[in-house]
């Protein structure tokens, strides 16, 4: 290490000074977000912390309790899961062959089918018209509404095709002159391979499906159905949460805290499961979107 | 050709350079696709078919999600030229030419529309891109591994949060009855601010929310360009004694100027695409004026007040004018960066 200059460490305080105040404006909001949910009924009164810190002997789980005991949330979880599950499966379904099978430069169609696929991206309908499509194949009001029709991602598809393209040729025409067919050296040489672009694109789309906000509202007219996010907005706009969780007035959580405990609980998949898959996902959008 | 000889006729000489070219050539590279007859071709087309038959059979599922999803709404589209009722079907309803578009353009709401969407996705860009370089450059140059690690998984997180979730976050920040914005506005003697209700605010609420929610994943392209850049290029600098912003300034910032340009045009060509689930679940009636953008106003024009052919007609100019701006951008892009976008 050379010797550090009075230049050098005036910037290494700004850089890092930076970086963490950077930090600080992510994490407050979140914090905040946790520190709310906790909040006891009464406790907003006297607070003189900005609601920043609560003493851990002033701690409710009251809130958590009520909207986790709750059927309507329970329900709102459940059809959550299920769209997030049956969603990301279908479109692994249909994404893994699709890729593939564009990366095979050999292929006779492959520029047409490509192109079959990049106009949908470079021009689309818009919403009316896939709407009535969805409803004419009799779709609204079923949960396959909101991922049957967005199955495909155009730009996963080609972040997948990306990663086949950069495996080694060598590996296939090895299977190949041992008599593997086309669909063996899929499943046996190339999917076991492919273990860090299987993690990343199943979590753009399970962040996806979980995520869904829009597409229940435009396809499912039935409240039985709703996924969590519009159950969870219903909540945050309600001045009062009878319409939504019967909500107990004699109950020791304010209504602030059901709504910042909503806010965690949806917000907690994505932050679990996240730092295992970090380290996969920077790689593989790295490889797939610097392309040259 | 002049070796040939001059007398002869120009058709036969250039003839005779091809022969004589095919000749030098060693036989390495046979040029046998003039030679075979197409019958030829055909079969040898059929064998390549036949040897990838399993290929065809497993993306079939897929062509047919887009041909279901995304190519039979393009026929629907049609609707945007019909009086479209439901009764008649898309086929049946009758044909009106340009009525719905030249209504759109007419329309009071057509400038506000045009504007409002204009606006979310270029201040977007101006305010949102130098943040993220400004950030990859601090995270490029920090000597600890530590906060760099820390503040890079920090700031990730946000991506992938909904909409609906930093709605929640938002509240808890800027909710005029228990937002902490608002309680140090309280504090400070001050009267609390309506930010996601009043006209005057929302659009910068949106704007820094994006920010918020997305400079740290937007920072990932510019810090792998960063560390693209031969690191003897700022050593060499550093013995010519340049300072640290002039390293910056002079090695850092040409290195990824060409991300930057690919991300600039990216997102010019879709500067059509406001963020409509941001809008959606942010904005309010009182705030329509300054937040109605035009996806969210073709939702409700369509699917809240069943105006199916005038929705459908500003889709279409929206999807029209994206298409134009794609394929600009992607020229410009193979011609300034060479590289392409899709």
């Amino acid at each position: 290490m050379p010797v550090k200059s009075r230049e050098e460490i005036v910037f290494q305080i700004l850089v890092n000074t930076f970086l963490i105040v950077f930090l600080l404006i992510i994490l407050v909001p979140m914090w905040r977000v946790v520190m709310m949910s906790v909040t006891p009924l009464g406790y907003a009164a006297e607070d003189t912390s900005f609601g920043m810190l609560i003493p851990p002997w002033k701690w409710s789980i009251e809130a958590y309790k009520q909207l986790l005991t709750h059927p309507n949330f329970l329900h709102a979880v459940w059809n959550s899961v299920q769209i997030t599950v049956l969603g990301t499966s279908l479109s692994l379904i249909l994404t893994v062959p699709l890729a593939y099978v564009l990366s095979i430069r050999t292929l006779p169609g492959r520029n047409i089918l490509i192109n079959f696929i990049l106009l949908t991206y470079l021009f689309s309908a818009g919403m009316i018209p896939t709407f009535l499509v969805v409803h004419d194949l009799g779709l609204t009001d079923h949960l396959a509404a909101v991922f049957v029709p967005v199955a495909i991602g155009v730009y996963n598809v080609l972040l997948m095709k990306g990663f086949f393209e950069g495996l080694p040729v060598e590996l296939e025409e090895a299977a190949r002159l041992d008599g593997a067919s086309e669909l063996q050296v899929l499943i046996q040489i190339i999917l076991p391979l492919s273990k860090p672009i299987l993690l990343t694109i199943g979590l753009f789309y399970g962040v996806f499906y979980w995520n869904e906000f829009f597409y229940p509202i435009l396809y499912l007219n039935d409240n039985d159905l709703m996924p969590l996010p519009v159950l969870l907005r219903n909540i945050l706009m309600a001045s009062s949460l009878n319409e939504y969780v019967e909500y107990d007035a004699f109950s020791n959580a304010p209504i602030q805290s059901l709504k910042a405990a909503g806010v965690f609980i949806t917000m907690l998949p994505m932050v679990a499961v996240y730092p295992f898959i970090q380290r996969y996902f920077t790689k593989s959008t790295l490889t797939g979107s610097v392309k040259q | 050709m002049k070796k040939s000889g001059v007398d002869r006729p120009s058709s036969i000489s250039q003839d005779d350079n091809v022969t004589e070219k095919t000749a030098a050539q060693p036989a390495l590279v046979p040029n046998a696709a003039i030679e075979i007859p197409w019958r030829e071709k055909f079969r040898r087309l059929w064998r390549a078919v036949w040897r990838h038959r399993w290929l065809y059979i497993i993306v079939l599922p897929s062509v047919l999600f887009f041909v279901i999803f995304k190519y039979w709404p393009l026929f629907n589209a049609q609707i945007a030229f019909k009086d479209f009722k439901p009764v008649l079907g898309v086929v049946g309803s009758p044909w009106v030419g340009l009525k719905h578009l030249e209504a759109f353009f007419n329309s009071y709401y057509f400038s506000r529309l045009i504007g409002n969407t204009l606006f979310y996705s270029i201040a977007g860009l101006i305010l949102g891109m130098p943040t993220a370089i400004i950030l990859a450059i601090a995270l490029y140059e920090t000597r600890f591994n530590m906060i760099r690690s820390i503040v890079q998984t920090g700031a990730y997180i946000p991506h992938f949060l909904s909409w609906v979730i930093m709605f929640g976050v938002l509240l808890t920040m800027l909710s005029p009855s228990e937002g902490l914005i608002n309680e140090i506005i309280k504090a400070t003697e001050g009267k609390s601010i309506s930010f996601l209700t009043s006209p005057k605010y929302f659009r910068w609420v949106a704007i820094f929310s994006n920010i918020w929610k997305e400079t740290g994943w937007s920072t990932i392209l510019y810090y792998a360009a960063l560390m693209g850049i031969e690191t003897a290029l700022f050593e060499a600098a550093s013995v010519d004694g340049a300072s640290r912003l002039q390293r910056i300034w002079h090695i850092s910032l040409p290195g990824i100027l060409p991300v930057i340009m690919i991300v600039t045009l990216l997102r010019l060509g879709h500067i059509l695409d406001a963020g409509f689930n941001e809008i959606f679940v942010l904005y309010s009636v009182p705030v329509y004026s300054v937040a109605d953008i035009i996806d969210t106003w073709v939702y409700r024009a369509g699917i809240l007040e069943f105006k199916y052919s005038l929705a459908t007609a500003v889709g279409m100019f929206k999807g029209v004018i994206g298409l134009v701006l794609l394929v600009v951008s992607n020229q410009l892009a193979k011609r300034w960066a060479r590289t392409s976008l899709y």
